[in-house]
């Protein structure tokens, strides 16, 4: 569904992305995991198009993504810090954007009930909390019943009971056949979650994984621990024992 | 009229600082008609406040509504949406609201006091100075990220523009003023939009005397009519151009 070929994508000297090559699939739940500033973020936002890579090809649905823009009518994008009009209020932000975007299918507002978002309408978006700004990005990704859903850091200051809804919305999703990408630090989250593991590392893919892969080759019982051994294994440079089946 | 566009108008007219200019505007046009009994002479001051006041607002406005919109901007790129119409949006939703604020500060005086024939120009001089200072904020902005180094440059960018070009302008007369430099000072005074407006109402009132240096040659070289078809066409220029680089630059940028 989503192919990316040679990706490289340099700020100034710093390479963030180097030769990325990437392909996932429909019904898969992908992790996008590694260290701060592994250009995790920034492959995000190439999908999206909103950071435009130096060189290498983005596909989506076997098109280039470059000058395109309805591709994204298939992506629902819920930010690792949302940034809203400070003076919307809640309301006006998930009409304008339902206005927009001339969708004829039925809304998906299951996320704005279970957050209790519709009693704060009202409220002006500078006037929330990190927490509730986040809840206003996830109702946002899901309203619109796209094919994908990006979620960077989709749990980061999300209260444990709010994070908990989300992560049932995931999972509920996924079911559904859809793809999902999530980056995320919380490795312990993941478990019930995820079906497919990337580990970025300095802008490079380290290893694109199926979790029972990881599980079996690495003969841990949790992704958290399979991905400690690999970085173990790695600091004693045995990477190559690890292979994709 | 596309939903952006009337989002955009609608927020910008939520502003108090938008509101204020709109009853400067009607309070400085209402104030020099009441004190002036010459309506021509009524008209050059206001001219003159216009092509102080105007680009100012214009500019730094602009500038700081286009800083203040980069969450937005974020916001709507994410969505299926091309980057050259929001980019688009944002230019003829300030453009519509800073015109509408001008006409109903300025233009409604204006066209009660000042004769029918200057009233035109007048009101048609202070919608395309907005037009084009709106413009080159657009340009400054999209080649500065930082907030404050960007409001910065646009209120030297209208310092520049409003006195200093003036200076420059007198100066270079100065120390040229033994070659015959009409025609090229002409061309020169095509560089500053302020200047152009102003020979272009000088040209239409027809007063010889406060035409100044350039404007005369204008008239000597153009002809009055033609004149101002010259100077209007170079003040579209003045629109498009600024507005299109950073078009340019926006398509390409990584947010």
């Amino acid at each position: 569904m989503i192919l990316i070929k040679k990706i490289k994508k340099q700020f100034g000297k710093l390479k963030v992305l180097n030769r990325v090559d990437l392909s996932f699939e429909k019904g898969q739940c992908i992790a996008l995991i590694g260290p701060n500033a592994c250009g995790k973020t920034t492959l995000i936002k190439c999908i999206l198009g909103m950071v435009l890579p130096d060189s290498g090809e983005i596909m989506f649905n076997g098109v280039s993504i470059q000058n395109d823009d309805q591709y994204r009518t298939h992506i629902g994008y819920m930010p690792q810090i949302g940034r809203y009009p400070d003076n919307m209020t809640v309301g006006q932000i998930i009409e304008t954007m339902k206005s927009i975007r001339k969708y004829k299918g039925d809304f998906d507002e299951r996320l704005l009930e279970d957050f209790k978002l519709n009693e704060m309408f009202d409220k002006r978006m500078r006037t929330l909390s990190g927490g509730t700004t986040q809840k206003v990005s996830a109702c946002l990704a899901f309203l619109f019943n796209p094919d994908v859903l990006i979620l960077d850091e989709p749990t980061a200051g999300l209260d444990p009971l709010a994070s908990e809804v989300l992560k049932a919305k995931i999972i509920l999703e996924k079911e559904k056949g859809k793809l999902i990408l999530i980056t995320s630090h919380l490795l312990s989250e993941l478990d019930d979650l995820v079906t497919q593991i990337v580990f970025m590392h300095e802008g490079k893919v380290h290893f694109h994984l199926a979790v029972n892969d990881l599980l079996q080759q690495t003969g841990e019982l949790k992704i958290s621990a399979a991905i400690a051994h690999v970085l173990r294994a790695k600091e004693k440079n045995q990477t190559g024992t690890l292979r994709n089946s | 009229m596309n939903r952006i566009v009337k989002f955009i108008v609608l927020d910008i007219f939520r502003n108090k600082i938008i509101l204020s200019y709109t009853i400067l505007m009607s309070a400085l046009s209402w104030g020099v008609f009441s004190l002036e009994d010459n309506s021509t002479k009524g008209v050059l001051t206001l001219l003159n406040l216009i092509l102080l006041n105007v680009p100012l607002v214009s500019i730094v406005f602009s500038s700081i509504y286009l800083y203040n919109s980069s969450e937005f901007i974020e916001l709507l790129l994410s969505q299926p949406i091309r980057r050259k119409k929001i980019w688009l949006s944002l230019f003829v939703g300030l453009q519509t609201s800073l015109i509408l604020a001008f006409l109903l500060g300025a233009g409604i005086p204006i066209l009660v006091y000042a004769p029918i024939n200057y009233s035109f120009i007048l009101i048609l001089i202070g919608v395309v100075i907005t037009a084009v200072f709106v413009s080159i904020a657009f340009f400054s902005s999209i080649y500065t990220r930082d907030k404050t180094k960007g409001i910065g440059i646009a209120i030297l960018l209208w310092l520049f523009f409003a006195l200093l070009f003036d200076g420059l302008l007198l100066f270079l007369l100065f120390q040229f003023s033994e070659y015959p430099i009409e025609v090229p000072m002409m061309f020169v005074s095509a560089l500053s939009p302020i200047d152009l407006s102003r020979i272009m109402i000088l040209l239409q009132l027809d007063v010889s005397a406060m035409m100044g240096y350039t404007g005369a040659v204008f008239r000597q070289f153009f002809g009055t009519r033609i004149g101002i078809y010259i100077t209007f066409a170079v003040l579209m220029l003045w629109i498009f151009i600024p507005f299109y680089f950073s078009l340019r630059k926006f398509k390409k940028k990584d947010l």
